[in-house]
């Protein structure tokens, strides 16, 4: 059935996507979220995540963190793409299974129960660094960090313990060593 | 204490500063301060169109054939939307457009004010970058950077947005930086190895074609010059894309005429077969490569382009060599002549062969048609036209279908920047604006715009603009009742099944011309072909020519869709064994 499909849409080849992390530094101005967004929806390329912050007030330079899958072909093009616009500064990108790469996010949790349940969530966290920023008789707010995935299965984990609201941010990255992005 | 300047005033001193001396526009409510400003700048010419999407199109026209950026001034809301398909076109075929749009005062965006519109949101996507200026301070920095980005590396286009209060407001003016010599500089990131690389790939080929393209009309005439001696010193075949054209010139004999899905048989074949294929300024669009799977399966692969994101995009390349063509193509032209000592032409004993098969395929003459004593054949119109052209330093703009492609194939271009035509968005209606571009840009020259009569018909009120202007633009258009290329397709994939492609109540074009105030001319018998076209020619005005074309022909030859280049279909002749089949259909 392939064979008879032309090449105008679809490649027969189709290599596995994979995840990568793009951090990508650009102009804190209106709009340029919109453009960095638009060119992944508008291309067909997917979000997993997406973290943005100002990271120097002075030089105005915001750091975008993608996690995207895709071919490495794929992969390259939004490389490409992201370099062309024009507020951005440079690109860089990462397989997530990079050695040299550390990737984090924070979650936060809302668990409402009785004190046993509270304690029960903050073991199951221990290897997070749980950090408890709200505490009511019936009810605790946990904050942890940790890997996407890691947070995922938190998130499975503590339901039958009372949680009942996760807010977690994207995944941000850091190289680790004295070395930086180039 | 600084003179101060209102907004308005600051968009026309950075016209002024930036050379431009034409912008293409429509007045409304939101740019009004800087309608009101026009009066005072005697170096810059504002065209009024009739549609803010013939503004765009004729910028696009006169950007491309006078190699400077197109600048074009509309209003908020329904001005700013309607310029965004020329924007788009504009984008895919990398022209350098500039358009300044008025929006409701900044007090009033987010309001859903008259006339309001995200503008800069709409046209995030088809432009290369733009701007909201919602700080007069920033107006004459924004300016200048708009003209830098539309003209630099890729060329593009770009959108300012500046909302009416801030064309009101007053700030000191800033002239643009100067910036140092580049020479093109930034966009070159090639190294010596990689010419070196390319010159060894070039001594061993023993099957090599050039493939060419819109990048090197893009990097100026001196692009051309460098790209015909590169020709001349390997003796390489050369076809061209759509865009291409005119880059090498049509009618020499290394140049095997245009490729892809209407390209020429010869031109198909050696990119299938080649071993060495060099892209110079293309981008391997689909209607260029065919079956990707089966594009040019044998070949070593080179390709030369100034925008990073082409290379590996669509075909994965052995070799990429990001620069600007006119830098890359003079580099490897030095690098041949030093390492050959003079020697240069050793090399074209070993494509000897080669050239024998290619001059086989030539035999095939597949743009030959069956003319006809009693209809016109659109293809034999065209043929006349170029004959009694081509001795003119002719500039040709065309709509989109049946009518562009006969254009491409049978009129013969030598000179870039002649040549003006939608590709990547294929724009029904570009044409007759394009024109209006073109011959403001060249105002003694013939621009002629060859039409479908559906196509020309989207965009027909700037014949009023033409009539205005005393533009002697000649609107040769092909009438086969059709919209030609649909009916094709629905004849070859549909079982003619002629779904809403037949133009039941088309005007009367000698009237509509009467109406216009220009020259109606109506040809359809072979005959009386020759003389009309000269009568059209020698016409010193606009002119529109009802040139009545057999309305059944199809544009030939033709890779159908899911095939790869060497699986042709050639003439009516040829179409029986290679019907375009099942799956096929869905994926044009």
């Amino acid at each position: 059935m392939s064979k008879l499909k032309s090449a105008y849409s679809i490649p027969t080849k189709k290599e596995k996507p994979e995840t990568y992390i793009f951090v990508v530094w650009v102009d804190n101005e209106a709009g340029v979220l919109a453009r960095v967004v638009g060119l992944f929806s508008g291309r067909g390329y997917n979000i997993e995540s997406l973290a943005v912050a100002e990271v120097d007030a002075i030089k105005n330079i915001s750091r975008i963190t993608i996690v995207t899958t895709g071919t490495p072909q794929v992969i390259d093009q939004i490389k490409l793409q992201l370099t062309k616009l024009v507020p951005v500064h440079k690109v860089a990108e990462f397989q997530r299974e990079d050695k040299n790469v550390i990737f984090k996010e924070m979650a936060l949790f809302k668990v409402v129960g009785k004190r046993n349940k509270i304690e029960k969530c903050l073991n199951a966290c221990k290897r997070f660094n749980p950090i408890i920023l709200d505490k009511t008789k019936t009810s605790a707010v946990i904050q942890i960090t940790a890997l996407r995935r890691e947070i995922d299965k938190m998130n499975k984990k503590l339901k039958p313990f009372g949680l009942i609201s996760t807010s977690r941010t994207g995944a941000v990255a850091m190289t680790r060593g004295a070395k930086i992005f180039n | 204490m600084p003179k101060l300047f209102t907004g308005a005033e600051i968009v026309f001193k950075c016209l002024e500063d930036q050379k431009v001396e034409h912008i293409f526009g429509y007045p409304g409510g939101a740019v009004l301060p800087i309608y009101d400003e026009l009066k005072n700048h005697p170096s810059i010419k504002h065209i009024l169109v009739r549609h803010e999407q013939g503004a765009g199109h004729a910028a696009e026209g006169y950007a491309r054939s006078s190699g400077k950026p197109g600048v074009v001034l509309v209003t908020s809301g329904p001005g700013a939307t309607n310029v965004v398909t020329a924007l788009t076109d504009a984008y895919m075929d990398s022209v350098p457009l500039v358009c300044i749009s008025g929006q409701v005062p900044t007090h009033l965006i987010g309001t859903d004010a008259f006339q309001e519109c995200d503008t800069t949101g709409i046209t995030r996507p088809c432009t290369k970058h733009n701007w909201l200026v919602k700080d007069i301070k920033n107006l004459s920095k924004v300016m200048h950077e708009a003209f830098r980005v539309a003209t630099t590396g890729r060329p593009g286009p770009v959108l300012i947005d500046i909302p009416k209060d801030v064309q009101f407001a007053k700030t000191k003016y800033k002239k643009p930086i100067k910036e140092q010599k580049l020479n093109g500089t930034l966009h070159n990131k090639f190294s010596q190895d990689q010419i070196d690389e390319l010159v060894k790939l070039l001594s061993k080929t023993k099957k090599p074609v050039i493939y060419s393209g819109g990048g090197v009309i893009n990097s100026g005439p001196k692009a051309s010059q460098a790209l015909r001696e590169f020709v001349d010193l390997t003796g390489f075949p050369i076809t061209s894309t759509l865009q291409g054209l005119g880059a090498y010139p049509g009618d020499d004999n290394q140049f095997l005429g245009m490729l892809g899905m209407h390209g020429t048989y010869e031109a198909n074949n050696a990119m299938h077969d080649c071993d060495l294929l060099i892209n110079i300024g293309a981008r391997f669009d689909d209607r260029i490569t065919g079956k990707i799977d089966e594009f040019s399966p044998n070949s070593k692969k080179v390709h030369i382009d100034i925008d990073p994101s082409s290379i590996n995009k669509i075909i994965k390349v052995d070799l990429a060599i990001v620069g600007d063509v006119t830098s890359v193509i003079s580099k490897i032209n030095k690098t041949i002549t030093k390492s050959k000592n003079g020697h240069s032409k050793s090399n074209k004993s070993n494509i000897a062969k080669w050239w024998e098969q290619i001059e086989k395929w030539r035999e095939k003459n597949s743009l030959n048609f069956v003319n006809s004593d009693e209809s016109i054949k659109p293809q034999h119109a065209v043929q006349r036209l170029y004959e009694l052209t081509k001795n003119k330093d002719t500039y040709v703009t065309t709509e989109v279908g049946q009518h562009q492609m006969w254009a491409a194939q049978h009129y013969k271009f030598n000179k870039p920047n002649r040549w003006m035509t939608s590709g990547g968005l294929g724009t029904m209606g570009y044409g007759l604006p394009a024109a209006v571009g073109v011959q403001i840009a060249h105002p003694e020259k013939l621009v002629i715009d060859i039409a479908g009569e559906a196509s020309v018909l989207m965009t027909m009120q700037e014949m009023s603009t033409a009539v205005q202007y005393n533009l002697p633009i000649k609107i040769f258009i092909l009438n086969n009742q059709y919209m030609g290329m649909v009916r094709q397709w629905q004849e070859l994939l549909h079982e003619k099944n002629y779904s809403e492609s037949y133009s039941e109540a088309l005007p009367d074009f000698m009237k509509m011309a009467e109406a216009y105030g220009c020259k109606g001319i109506k040809a359809d018998n072979p005959s009386e072909l020759d003389y009309k076209i000269q009568e059209m020619i020698d016409y010193n005005g606009p002119v529109i020519f009802d040139c009545h074309v057999d309305p059944n022909e199809n544009c030939f030859p033709m890779i159908p869709s899911g095939k790869p280049h060497n699986q042709m279909i050639l003439g009516p002749n040829d179409q029986e064994d290679n019907k375009i089949k099942g799956k096929g259909k869905a994926l044009v």
